[in-house]
C-alpha cells in the first residue's frame, strides 16, 4: 500500500533535507472519513464540547492543514484521527474500517503501522538515542534487530540526521528532535502522517525547515495532515480546514 | 503481527532498572534477606544431614544405648526436670544388666563422664585447656564409640576389675602434654588424681563443633572410686552381634533394663534408649524445626519484600506515565507494556534472589564447615528460591504492570 513511501527510504536517503519544488498530486482513495463526530469532556460539573459534530474526508495524497484559534478542538480532532482517542459519538472509518469496532490491540496496530504521529512536544524517550527512538515502532512491529537497525538508520539519514544516530534527545536542538520524531513517524511506512503543531516549539527558521521536510515527504507521495494556528505554516498545505468552537467553519482548497 | 521478541523486552526492562540503581538495589535487598535466611539455613542443615547420613556415626554399628537423659539433654523447663527426677543408673544396676545379657551380646560398654566440664590434664608443668571429656568406662568403649588405639593398648578386664589408675588419652591431650616423648607409662594428673597412660586414641576430628580428641578415659571402677558414685549416672551401650539380631537384642535389652530398674509391668520405662537411627532422627527433628522457623521468617521477609516491589513498581509506573503514553502512541499493545513492567518486577526480585542464594550458600556452608560437615551447593533449594522469586515478581508486579498496560494512551501522553 505504501510503495511511494518505500521510495522515500530507498531512493532519497540523505537528500530529504534540501528544498523541494511545490508539487501537486491528484488525491487518491479515501483514507479518513469522519461523520457527525462529537467529543465531550467532563470537568467535574462542567461539560466541555470540544467537538460539536464534524465531518471530514481525507484522501490519499492530500496535504491538509487544520487551523483555528486555541481551544477550537484541533488537537482533540487530531488525536481522534490518530486513533489515540475515541469520539463521544459519530463515526470514524480508517481506510474503510470502522474504528469504533476495533479492539485495543487493533487500534495499537493501526497506530503502529498506518499512522505516523508527530507531536508539538516531540515526545521522544529521553534516555534513548535517536536510533533507539526511531527503532521503537519497528520493535513493536516485530522486526528483527538487524532489519530495524537498517531501516531506522536509513530513515534518520533521510531526514538529515545520519550523524546524530547515537545522540540522546537532550543532546539535540529542537529542530533535530522534531526530525527524529518525524523519522519515527515515517519509519513504519504509514498511510498517513499526522502532525499536531509540529513547529509550535521551534523558532520560525527551524519551523520553516521542518515544513520543507514535510513538503518533500508530500512530494514523495505521503499523505499529510498538519495542525497549526499560523497562516505561514498553513500555506504549505493544499487544503485548509478551519475549526471554531468545535465546528468546521470552512474547508478550502488552495493551489 | 506485533511479535516483539522476548529478548527485546528483557533489554528494555533491565535498561530502566539501571536508571534507578539505588532504588532497585534497596528494593532488591528485601528479597535478598528473605532468600538468604532460608537458603543459609537449608544449606547448613543439608550439609550436616548429608555428612551424618554418609559418614559420621555417633555410635558404632548395631549399637544402642541406655541413659538417664535423652541425647538432646531433655529440652527445657518441666521436661528437663522430669528427666532429672529419674533415678541415676548405678554401677550395680549396670553390672546386673551385664549379667542378664551375659554371653550374647558380648560388647556392653558402660561409661560415666564428668559433668563439671572443668577437667584439665597436667604433665610435667604442661596443661591442657580445661574442658576435657573425662570419664570412666570399660574395654568396650572403643567398639561402642568408634575409637581406635594408635599407641599402647586398650583396657583389659583386669584393669576394670582391679580399678587400676590407668588412662587412655586422645590426640588433643597427647599433643598438648607430650611434645616429642612417648606418652606410654607416663603419669598424668587430672582433677588431682594421677593416672598412668597406657594408650592413645587415633585422631577423630570434631563433631558438631566439639573436638573428639580432647578426651581421657579411665576404668569406670576407678572413676567411681576417685570421684564417688553419688550423682553419677551410667550410660550403657550394647552392640548387637549382627544387623539381623539388632531388633531382637533391643527387645531383650529393654526387658533386662526394666528388671534391673525394678519396674512393675504397668510402669513406664524410666530410661532413654537411643541408637544411631534415633540420634539421626532426633537431629532431623531439630533440623526440621529450625528449617520450619526459617521458612516462617523468610516467608515474612519475602512478603514484605514483595510489598516493597509492588510499591516501587507503582511509583515507577506513575513516574513513567508519559513514557507509557509515548510507547502506546506508536503502537505498543497492552501486552507489550504489561510484560515490560512485569519483567522489571521479576528482574528486581530475581536479582535479589540470586544475591540471597549466593550469600546463603556461602553463609550456610561457612556454618557447616565450622561444624565439620562438608560443603554442598543446594541446587534444589536454589531452584526453588529462584522460582519463588519469579513468583513474587510476577505476583506483586502484576497489579502495577496491569495498571501501566491499562492506561489510556492520550491521558498518559498528557501526563506531566
Ligand atoms: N482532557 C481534557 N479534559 C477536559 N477538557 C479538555 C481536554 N482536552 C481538551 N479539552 C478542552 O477541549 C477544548 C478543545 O481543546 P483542544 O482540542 O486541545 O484545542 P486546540 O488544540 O485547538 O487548542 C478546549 O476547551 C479544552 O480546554
Ligand atoms: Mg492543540
Amino acid at each position: 500500500m505504501s510503495s511511494s513511501l518505500n521510495s522515500v527510504n530507498t531512493s532519497s536517503a540523505g537528500s530529504l533535507s534540501g528544498t523541494a519544488q511545490r508539487s501537486y498530486r491528484e488525491p487518491g482513495p479515501i483514507v479518513i472519513e469522519i461523520e457527525e463526530v462529537t467529543k465531550l469532556y467532563k470537568m467535574g460539573e462542567e461539560i466541555v464540547h470540544a467537538l460539536r459534530g464534524v465531518a471530514l474526508t481525507v484522501r490519499r495524497n492530500e496535504y491538509l492543514a487544520i487551523m483555528g484559534p486555541s481551544g477550537s478542538g484541533k488537537s482533540t480532532m487530531m488525536n481522534m484521527l490518530g486513533c489515540l482517542d475515541t469520539p463521544t459519538s459519530g463515526h470514524y472509518h480508517f481506510t474503510g474500517k470502522d474504528v469504533s469496532l476495533m479492539s485495543d490491540d487493533e487500534l495499537a496496530d493501526i497506530r503502529n503501522r498506518e499512522i505516523g504521529f508527530v507531536f508539538q512536544t516531540f515526545n521522544l524517550l529521553p534516555r534513548s538515542s535517536s536510533l533507539q527512538n526511531v527503532e521503537l515502532p519497528l520493535i513493536y512491529a516485530g522486526l528483527s534487530p538487524t532489519a530495524r537497525r537498517e531501516k531506522a538508520s536509513q530513515t534518520l539519514r533521510a531526514v538529515g540526521l545520519g550523524d546524530r544516530m547515537s545522540h540522546k534527545p537532550n543532546e539535540l536542538s529542537g529542530g533535530q528532535r522534531q526530525r527524529v520524531a518525524i523519522a519515527r513517524a515515517l519509519v513504519n511506512n504509514p498511510s498517513i502522517i499526522l502532525a499536531d503543531e509540529p513547529t509550535g516549539n521551534l523558532d520560525s527558521k527551524t519551523g520553516e525547515e521542518i515544513m520543507q521536510l514535510l513538503e518533500e515527504l508530500y512530494a514523495l507521495g505521503n499523505t499529510i495532515i498538519v495542525v497549526t494556528h499560523e497562516e505561514d505554516i498553513a500555506r504549505h498545505a493544499r487544503r485548509i480546514v478551519r475549526l471554531r468552537d468545535g465546528l468546521i467553519e470552512s474547508d478550502l482548497r488552495q493551489s | 503481527m506485533n511479535k516483539m521478541s522476548f529478548l527485546e523486552i528483557v533489554r528494555m526492562a533491565l535498561g530502566s532498572l539501571g536508571v534507578n540503581k539505588l532504588r532497585s538495589f534497596l528494593t532488591m535487598s528485601g528479597i535478598t534477606i528473605g532468600v538468604f535466611s532460608i537458603i543459609g539455613v537449608m544449606t547448613a542443615v543439608s550439609a550436616l544431614r548429608s555428612s551424618i547420613e554418609t559418614g559420621i556415626s555417633f555410635l558404632g554399628t548395631n549399637i544402642f544405648q541406655f541413659g538417664k537423659f535423652p541425647v538432646t539433654g531433655g529440652g527445657d523447663g518441666s521436661q528437663r526436670r522430669r528427666y532429672q527426677l529419674r533415678r541415676d543408673i548405678t554401677l550395680a544396676q549396670a553390672m546386673r544388666y551385664q549379667q542378664l545379657m551375659a554371653g550374647n551380646p558380648e560388647v556392653i560398654c558402660l561409661k560415666a563422664f564428668d559433668q563439671e566440664g572443668n577437667s584439665q590434664a597436667v604433665y610435667n608443668g604442661r596443661k591442657t585447656t580445661p574442658g576435657l571429656s573425662f570419664g570412666g568406662t570399660n574395654e568396650h568403649f572403643l567398639a561402642a564409640n568408634q575409637f581406635s588405639i594408635e599407641q599402647g593398648r586398650n583396657f583389659t578386664t583386669d584393669d576394670i576389675e582391679l580399678a587400676r589408675p590407668v588412662i587412655l588419652i586422645g590426640q588433643g591431650i597427647l599433643k598438648k602434654l607430650f611434645l616429642s616423648e612417648s606418652p606410654l607409662g607416663k603419669i598424668i594428673k587430672i582433677k588431682d588424681r594421677t593416672y598412668t597412660v597406657i594408650g592413645t586414641f587415633a585422631e577423630k576430628g570434631t563433631q558438631f563443633g566439639k573436638s573428639q580428641d580432647d578426651i581421657g578415659v579411665v576404668p569406670l571402677t576407678r572413676f567411681l572410686n576417685d570421684f564417688g558414685s553419688e550423682r553419677v549416672t551410667i550410660n550403657i551401650a550394647t552392640q548387637a552381634p549382627s544387623q539381623l539380631a539388632y531388633n531382637e537384642t533391643i527387645e531383650r535389652a529393654i526387658t533386662a533394663m526394666r528388671v534391673v530398674r525394678g519396674l512393675k509391668p504397668e510402669q513406664e520405662n524410666d530410661f532413654e534408649l537411643y541408637s544411631n537411627d534415633s540420634l539421626i532422627a532426633t537431629f532431623a527433628k531439630v533440623a526440621d524445626a529450625i528449617a520450619a522457623g526459617s521458612f516462617v521468617i523468610s516467608g515474612i521477609a519475602l512478603l514484605a519484600a514483595g510489598v516493597g516491589i509492588m510499591n516501587i513498581m507503582l511509583v515507577s509506573v506513575t513516574e513513567r506515565t508519559k513514557e507509557i503514553g509515548i510507547r502506546k502512541s506508536i503502537g505498543a499493545r497492552k501486552k507489550n507494556i504489561l510484560i515490560q513492567f512485569l519483567l522489571e518486577a521479576v528482574a528486581i526480585s530475581l536479582a535479589g534472589g540470586v544475591m540471597g542464594i549466593l550469600l546463603g550458600v556461602a553463609g550456610g556452608n561457612g556454618l557447616a564447615v565450622m561444624l565439620n560437615a562438608s560443603v554442598i551447593f543446594p541446587w534444589n533449594w536454589a531452584a526453588i528460591g529462584l522460582l519463588v522469586c519469579s513468583g513474587i515478581g510476577v505476583g506483586f508486579g502484576f497489579y502495577p504492570a496491569w495498571k501501566a498496560a491499562s492506561l489510556d494512551p492520550i491521558e498518559a501522553l498528557r501526563y506531566e
